[in-house]
Protein backbone atom coordinates (compact mmCIF):
# COMPACT_ATOMS: atom_id res chain seq x y z
CA UNK A 1 0.00 0.00 0.00
CA UNK A 2 0.92 3.61 0.06
CA UNK A 3 2.21 4.96 -2.40
CA UNK A 4 3.97 7.92 -2.59
CA UNK A 5 4.44 10.53 -5.50
CA UNK A 6 6.99 13.62 -5.28
CA UNK A 7 7.49 16.35 -7.34
CA UNK A 8 10.80 18.01 -6.08
CA UNK A 9 12.94 20.32 -8.63
CA UNK A 10 16.40 18.12 -9.79
CA UNK A 11 18.32 21.32 -9.80
CA UNK A 12 17.92 24.48 -8.19
CA UNK A 13 20.18 27.87 -7.23
CA UNK A 14 21.45 28.30 -3.89
CA UNK A 15 18.89 30.82 -2.13
CA UNK A 16 15.85 29.92 -4.34
CA UNK A 17 12.48 29.19 -2.95
CA UNK A 18 11.41 25.74 -4.24
CA UNK A 19 7.87 24.33 -5.02
CA UNK A 20 7.32 20.58 -3.26
CA UNK A 21 4.53 18.57 -3.66
CA UNK A 22 3.88 15.24 -2.00
CA UNK A 23 1.51 12.84 -1.88
CA UNK A 24 0.32 9.79 -0.50
CA UNK A 25 -1.96 6.76 -1.06
CA UNK A 26 -4.32 6.24 1.88
CA UNK A 27 -7.96 6.43 2.55
CA UNK A 28 -7.43 8.75 5.35
CA UNK A 29 -11.15 6.55 6.93
CA UNK A 30 -12.55 9.70 8.94
CA UNK A 31 -14.22 7.15 11.64
CA UNK A 32 -17.30 8.85 10.82
CA UNK A 33 -18.58 7.21 8.50
CA UNK A 34 -21.32 4.45 8.80
CA UNK A 35 -20.97 0.56 6.53
CA UNK A 36 -23.81 -0.56 4.47
CA UNK A 37 -24.78 -2.92 8.10
CA UNK A 38 -25.19 0.26 9.78
CA UNK A 39 -21.66 -0.23 11.47
CA UNK A 40 -19.03 2.49 12.33
CA UNK A 41 -15.86 2.29 10.30
CA UNK A 42 -12.93 2.93 12.99
CA UNK A 43 -10.84 6.11 11.79
CA UNK A 44 -7.41 5.23 9.97
CA UNK A 45 -5.72 8.07 9.68
CA UNK A 46 -2.21 9.66 9.22
CA UNK A 47 -1.52 11.96 11.97
CA UNK A 48 1.42 13.38 10.86
CA UNK A 49 3.60 14.64 8.16
CA UNK A 50 7.73 15.85 8.21
CA UNK A 51 9.69 16.86 5.47
CA UNK A 52 13.47 17.27 6.62
CA UNK A 53 16.19 19.11 4.08
CA UNK A 54 19.77 17.28 5.42
CA UNK A 55 18.42 16.10 8.40
CA UNK A 56 16.94 19.63 9.83
CA UNK A 57 12.96 19.61 9.42
CA UNK A 58 11.77 22.48 7.17
CA UNK A 59 7.85 21.29 7.25
CA UNK A 60 5.43 19.67 9.24
CA UNK A 61 1.86 19.23 9.57
CA UNK A 62 -0.75 17.59 11.44
CA UNK A 63 -3.67 15.85 9.99
CA UNK A 64 -7.52 15.86 11.31
CA UNK A 65 -10.26 13.85 9.95
CA UNK A 66 -11.15 16.59 7.65
CA UNK A 67 -8.16 15.90 5.68
CA UNK A 68 -9.15 14.64 2.30
CA UNK A 69 -8.50 11.07 0.78
CA UNK A 70 -5.14 10.60 -1.01
CA UNK A 71 -3.57 14.03 1.43
CA UNK A 72 -1.67 15.99 -0.99
CA UNK A 73 0.46 19.21 0.44
CA UNK A 74 2.00 21.61 -1.49
CA UNK A 75 4.64 23.78 0.37
CA UNK A 76 8.04 25.30 -0.15
CA UNK A 77 11.91 25.49 1.08
CA UNK A 78 14.77 27.19 0.28
CA UNK A 79 17.27 25.65 -1.68
CA UNK A 80 20.40 25.78 0.53
CA UNK A 81 22.66 22.85 -0.48
CA UNK A 82 22.55 19.88 -2.61
CA UNK A 83 21.77 16.71 -0.68
CA UNK A 84 18.18 15.08 0.42
CA UNK A 85 14.78 15.96 0.96
CA UNK A 86 13.37 13.33 3.96
CA UNK A 87 9.36 12.96 2.96
CA UNK A 88 8.14 10.99 6.21
CA UNK A 89 4.41 9.96 7.06
CA UNK A 90 3.27 8.56 10.60
CA UNK A 91 -0.08 7.05 11.08
CA UNK A 92 -2.51 6.80 14.26
CA UNK A 93 -0.75 3.33 14.75
CA UNK A 94 2.45 4.60 14.88
CA UNK A 95 3.45 2.93 11.08
CA UNK A 96 5.51 5.05 8.99
CA UNK A 97 5.84 5.88 5.29
CA UNK A 98 9.09 7.54 3.70
CA UNK A 99 10.63 8.22 0.89
CA UNK A 100 13.79 10.36 -0.55
CA UNK A 101 14.22 13.22 -2.95
CA UNK A 102 18.25 14.59 -4.28
CA UNK A 103 18.49 17.81 -4.95
CA UNK A 104 21.68 19.67 -7.17
CA UNK A 105 22.25 23.09 -5.77
CA UNK A 106 24.20 25.22 -7.49
CA UNK B 1 -58.77 -8.64 27.91
CA UNK B 2 -55.51 -8.04 29.99
CA UNK B 3 -53.86 -6.99 27.11
CA UNK B 4 -56.24 -4.65 25.95
CA UNK B 5 -56.12 -2.64 29.13
CA UNK B 6 -52.15 -2.48 28.86
CA UNK B 7 -52.11 -1.17 25.81
CA UNK B 8 -55.24 1.42 26.44
CA UNK B 9 -54.40 4.68 25.09
CA UNK B 10 -56.74 7.24 25.65
CA UNK B 11 -56.61 10.48 23.32
CA UNK B 12 -55.05 12.99 25.64
CA UNK B 13 -51.97 10.44 26.16
CA UNK B 14 -51.72 9.94 22.61
CA UNK B 15 -51.56 13.55 21.34
CA UNK B 16 -48.66 13.96 24.17
CA UNK B 17 -46.91 10.70 22.68
CA UNK B 18 -46.98 11.65 18.93
CA UNK B 19 -45.99 15.28 19.52
CA UNK B 20 -42.92 14.27 21.43
CA UNK B 21 -41.76 12.58 18.38
CA UNK B 22 -42.54 14.83 16.03
CA UNK B 23 -39.90 16.80 18.06
CA UNK B 24 -37.20 14.14 18.07
CA UNK B 25 -37.20 13.64 14.69
CA UNK B 26 -37.41 17.09 14.11
CA UNK B 27 -34.29 17.73 16.36
CA UNK B 28 -31.00 18.85 14.13
CA UNK B 29 -28.59 16.62 13.96
CA UNK B 30 -26.04 17.01 16.86
CA UNK B 31 -23.36 15.33 15.34
CA UNK B 32 -22.09 18.87 13.56
CA UNK B 33 -19.49 21.07 15.26
CA UNK B 34 -20.75 24.85 15.50
CA UNK B 35 -19.11 28.14 15.72
CA UNK B 36 -19.78 27.65 19.47
CA UNK B 37 -17.38 24.41 18.89
CA UNK B 38 -14.46 26.26 16.43
CA UNK B 39 -14.41 29.01 19.28
CA UNK B 40 -14.03 26.67 21.77
CA UNK B 41 -11.04 24.93 19.47
CA UNK B 42 -9.37 28.30 19.23
CA UNK B 43 -9.84 28.87 23.07
CA UNK B 44 -7.91 25.45 23.50
CA UNK B 45 -5.03 26.08 20.99
CA UNK B 46 -4.67 29.98 21.74
CA UNK B 47 -5.54 30.64 24.85
CA UNK B 48 -7.21 34.32 25.40
CA UNK B 49 -4.84 36.04 23.01
CA UNK B 50 -5.64 38.44 20.92
CA UNK B 51 -6.36 37.08 16.97
CA UNK B 52 -6.23 39.89 14.58
CA UNK B 53 -7.85 39.82 11.28
CA UNK B 54 -5.63 40.44 7.99
CA UNK B 55 -2.12 38.91 6.56
CA UNK B 56 -4.12 35.40 5.85
CA UNK B 57 -5.06 34.82 2.77
CA UNK B 58 -7.65 31.75 2.64
CA UNK B 59 -8.31 30.68 -1.29
CA UNK B 60 -11.24 27.78 -1.83
CA UNK B 61 -13.28 27.57 -4.97
CA UNK B 62 -16.01 29.81 -4.49
CA UNK B 63 -18.73 26.84 -5.60
CA UNK B 64 -17.45 22.92 -4.54
CA UNK B 65 -19.24 20.21 -5.96
CA UNK B 66 -17.78 17.74 -3.60
CA UNK B 67 -17.55 17.97 -0.17
CA UNK B 68 -15.00 14.86 -0.19
CA UNK B 69 -12.15 16.96 -1.45
CA UNK B 70 -11.99 20.52 -1.52
CA UNK B 71 -8.68 22.40 -2.53
CA UNK B 72 -7.54 24.88 -0.01
CA UNK B 73 -4.58 27.18 -0.34
CA UNK B 74 -3.23 29.37 2.18
CA UNK B 75 -1.58 32.22 2.19
CA UNK B 76 0.48 34.59 5.27
CA UNK B 77 1.95 37.49 4.61
CA UNK B 78 5.38 37.20 5.97
CA UNK B 79 9.42 37.94 4.94
CA UNK B 80 10.04 34.16 6.25
CA UNK B 81 13.23 35.27 7.78
CA UNK B 82 14.88 34.43 10.72
CA UNK B 83 13.69 36.85 12.97
CA UNK B 84 10.38 37.52 11.47
CA UNK B 85 8.48 34.30 10.57
CA UNK B 86 5.26 32.12 10.12
CA UNK B 87 5.33 29.24 12.94
CA UNK B 88 1.58 27.74 12.52
CA UNK B 89 -0.93 27.38 10.35
CA UNK B 90 -4.18 26.10 11.93
CA UNK B 91 -7.24 25.44 9.56
CA UNK B 92 -10.71 25.46 11.63
CA UNK B 93 -14.42 24.70 10.31
CA UNK B 94 -17.43 25.47 11.96
CA UNK B 95 -19.35 23.00 10.45
CA UNK B 96 -17.19 19.54 10.47
CA UNK B 97 -17.78 17.04 13.27
CA UNK B 98 -14.28 18.46 14.35
CA UNK B 99 -13.95 21.84 14.13
CA UNK B 100 -9.79 21.31 13.77
CA UNK B 101 -9.03 20.77 10.51
CA UNK B 102 -5.24 20.19 10.14
CA UNK B 103 -2.20 21.96 11.29
CA UNK B 104 0.80 23.22 9.32
CA UNK B 105 4.14 23.78 11.10
CA UNK B 106 6.67 26.23 9.02
CA UNK B 107 10.17 27.27 9.76
CA UNK B 108 12.06 29.96 8.15
CA UNK B 109 13.69 27.79 6.38
CA UNK B 110 9.67 27.24 4.63
CA UNK B 111 10.99 30.05 2.24
CA UNK B 112 7.26 31.44 1.48
CA UNK B 113 4.12 30.68 4.10
CA UNK B 114 2.34 29.33 1.03
CA UNK B 115 0.39 25.94 1.39
CA UNK B 116 -2.04 24.04 -0.32
CA UNK B 117 -3.52 20.70 0.59
CA UNK B 118 -7.59 19.23 -0.13
CA UNK B 119 -9.93 18.90 2.59
CA UNK B 120 -13.12 17.66 3.53
CA UNK B 121 -15.72 19.71 3.78
CA UNK B 122 -19.47 18.91 5.41
CA UNK B 123 -21.46 22.01 4.25
CA UNK B 124 -21.48 25.26 3.11
CA UNK B 125 -19.53 26.93 5.75
CA UNK B 126 -16.47 29.88 6.29
CA UNK B 127 -12.98 27.90 6.59
CA UNK B 128 -11.05 29.99 8.86
CA UNK B 129 -6.97 30.00 9.13
CA UNK B 130 -5.02 31.15 11.67
CA UNK B 131 -1.26 32.22 11.75
CA UNK B 132 0.68 32.46 14.93
CA UNK B 133 3.97 34.38 14.18
CA UNK B 134 7.34 33.53 15.42
CA UNK B 135 6.75 36.58 18.18
CA UNK B 136 3.56 34.86 19.29
CA UNK B 137 1.28 36.99 17.29
CA UNK B 138 -1.57 35.73 15.82
CA UNK B 139 -3.44 36.73 12.33
CA UNK B 140 -6.80 35.52 10.72
CA UNK B 141 -8.58 35.21 7.78
CA UNK B 142 -11.37 33.09 6.26
CA UNK B 143 -13.34 32.01 3.02
CA UNK B 144 -17.05 30.77 2.50
CA UNK B 145 -17.40 28.11 0.18
CA UNK B 146 -20.99 26.53 -1.08
CA UNK B 147 -20.71 22.67 -1.07
CA UNK B 148 -23.44 21.26 -3.27
CA UNK B 149 -22.13 17.59 -1.82
CA UNK B 150 -21.77 17.78 1.81
CA UNK B 151 -19.07 15.17 2.82
CA UNK B 152 -21.78 15.40 5.34
CA UNK B 153 -22.83 11.58 6.00
CA UNK B 154 -19.02 9.96 4.60
CA UNK B 155 -16.90 12.36 6.54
Amino acid sequence: MAAIRLAVPDTAQRGEVIEIKALIQHPMESGFRRGSRGEVIPRNIITRFECRYNGALVFASDFQPAIAANPILTFHTVATETGELEFKWTDQNGEAWSEIATITVT
Amino acid sequence: MMMAKTFQLDRRRFLAGSGSAVLITSLPQMSHASEADLLRARTELFGDRTIQEGRVTVTLPPIAENGHSVPLTVAVDSPMTETDYVRQIVILSPRNPLPLIGQFHLTPRSGKALVSTRIRMSGTQAIQAIAEMNDGSLYSGSMETVVTLAACVVL
